[in-house]
């Protein structure tokens, strides 16, 4: 079995009076991509703030390599990339980049070499040098992606890379992602996109609160009978919702 | 380091919005031309002068004389008509003869030029510092809450502290030269004698600029919106002006003036007028800039606990 770097016990968050996140329990071991799916509102986004140390549970713990989160230290060691592409539209590619590659505090060298790298990896190096205001949705995209990739990270936390982002480009990426899971780097993915869960090595469904399934794509599929994991996400969802209403 | 890095990109973001720029080191100097036109009246006697058969060169001379007009009349009685006219309109009229007295001014600070605009000019510098860092560094920080780049800041190791103290170097500098510009403005342009230390003045406005960015950042944090960021300014900022010392606090009601003590800008206020009207030194100054200076840390404490709202560590 794989060493868990993430590790979720019995973790409650609340909101107020709404509960986002009943009991999860939640391993990510070492050198794999995992993907979170899951209908918007089902706490990914919470469970990932969670992991960060965002936010503190109510109850329940996270660990990241075996020490309690939050920590900010271990932060350096994550590669993050939210939702929204949250750039600073007034900076170039390269001054948003640098700007990060700081904030990791890495070296003059490493960021100057790191930034051509992560640069190539999402085909931006043309408009590096051209303010972020101009970018298109797709571009800012990447960038976004870019700046995630930046560091030496152990892990990648990555929240809907490839919305907005075409075909041929979303195929390179996930070959990134694949080849930097292959150097041993942990990648937890969140997607709506359901064919790109088929590219996962496992597969955590995570509905109302909870996760109610968690394997690779084909045993998942297996367990639910179908031919593909958006099946094994609307059959399970229907599934929930008979639950919910003999409840 | 992290805190330069963050100084670097907020300066670098604020030169590249041109107009806002424009409103920081701008506006300040249309707005202070404008008082200048508006409060530079002094109150100083016209003479009317009517004249009757007198030689026009003379008229002509006379009329140049400043604070001096002339009024041509054909005949003696006319021009007496007129001067009655005048003279019943007049409220009181003064004793004609008065045992001779003469009076002698001393100017204690500035001269017989020195009006009220001259008064406000030193509080002005700080309101303007004052309003400005507060309104642009609240939206600032508002802003990178709203895109999202706040999180992904944090997200990074970089420690709460340094967020602010990276914001405060930027807005300090950009407070230097908006005091700058405004300083050499006033003296050069609009001729008004600073009698102490520019370095004080700039010393005190950056102060200022610290505690109104300080204040900025924190009102931000109770704001949704930039628009709810504006309808601080009523709250925050024309309380200031009311009690900064542009109205005289002297002829307030003692509760009133009670309320000036809570308000950073009447420290400010005291201590530019004291440097730009009566020359105080730093030791006069210093009891204003401790308790600027408190305002700094207690706001600054807050904005880096109130940071955790955002990352829990």
């Amino acid at each position: 079995m794989y060493e868990a770097i993430i590790s979720l016990n019995n973790v409650v968050k609340k909101f107020g009076k709404q509960t986002v996140l009943r009991n999860i329990n939640f391993q990510v071991p070492q050198g794999r991509i995992i993907g979170l799916i899951g209908p918007s509102g089902a706490g990914k986004s919470t469970i990932i703030k969670v992991i960060l140390g965002m936010e503190v549970p109510d109850s329940g713990q996270t660990t990241i390599f075996n020490q309690k989160m939050p920590n900010r230290k271990l932060l350096g060691k994550i590669g993050y990339m939210a939702q929204s592409d949250a750039l600073y539209e007034q900076l170039t590619g390269r001054e948003n980049l640098q700007f990060y590659a700081d904030m990791k505090e890495l070296t003059k060298t490493a960021a100057a070499q790191q930034i051509k790298h992560v640069t190539q990896v999402v085909d931006l190096t043309k408009a590096l040098d051209k303010r972020v205001s101009g970018y298109s949705d797709g571009m800012k995209r990447r960038l976004s992606l870019a700046i995630a990739l930046l560091g030496f990270n152990q892990i990648l936390i990555l929240d809907e890379p490839t919305v907005g982002v075409d075909p041929a480009l979303r195929r390179q990426i996930w070959s990134e992602l694949q080849n930097l899971r292959n150097q041993g780097k942990t990648i937890l993915v969140t997607t709506h996109v359901m064919d790109e869960a088929e590219l996962t090595d496992d597969v955590a469904l995570l509905l109302g609160g909870q996760i109610i399934a968690y394997n690779d794509p084909y045993s998942l599929k297996q367990a639910y009978q179908v031919n593909s994991i958006e099946e094994v996400f609307l059959k399970a969802e229907a599934i929930q919702n008979e639950n919910n209403l003999y409840r | 380091m992290r805190t330069i890095s963050i100084a670097k990109r907020v300066t670098r973001e604020l030169f590249r919005d041109k107009r806002t720029l424009m409103l920081m080191f701008l506006a300040p100097i249309l707005v202070l031309f404008l008082m200048k036109l508006v409060f530079s009246t002094n109150s100083s006697t016209n003479v009317d002068l009517a004249t009757v058969n007198v030689n026009t060169s003379l008229v002509k001379t006379l009329d140049k004389v400043s604070h001096v007009d002339t009024h041509k009349y054909t005949t003696d009685k006319k021009a007496q008509n007129a001067l009655t006219k005048i003279q019943s309109q007049l409220p009181n009229q003064a004793p004609k003869k008065q045992t001779q007295s003469k009076i002698i001014n001393h100017y204690q600070y500035g001269n017989s030029d020195t009006n009220f605009f001259d008064k406000i000019v030193p509080i002005l510098m700080g309101f303007f510092v004052f309003f400005f860092v507060f309104l642009i560094s609240g939206m600032a920080l508002l802003n990178e809450r709203t895109s999202g780049t706040l999180n992904r800041l944090l997200a990074t190791p970089v420690k709460r502290s340094e967020i602010v103290f990276g914001y405060m170097l930027s807005y300090g500098g950009l407070a230097i030269i908006q005091t700058l510009i405004i300083v050499l403005f006033t003296v050069w342009a609009l001729k008004v004698e600073v009698v102490g230390n520019i370095l004080y003045v700039i010393l005190i406005n950056f102060i200022l600029a610290l505690v109104a960015l300080a204040f900025g950042i924190l009102m931000s944090t109770f704001a949704k919106s930039e628009f709810q960021m504006m309808q601080f300014i009523p709250l925050v900022i024309v309380p200031q002006v009311f009690f900064s010392g542009i109205i005289p606090l002297d002829t307030m009601a003692n509760g009133v003036k009670v309320i000036s003590y809570i308000l950073p800008l009447k420290y400010a206020g005291d201590a530019l007028s004291g440097i730009v009207m009566s020359g105080n030194g730093f030791l006069q100054i210093l009891p204003d800039i401790g308790i600027l200076l408190v305002f700094l840390v207690i706001l600054t404490v807050m904005n880096i606990l109130g940071l955790k709202k955002y990352r829990k560590v």
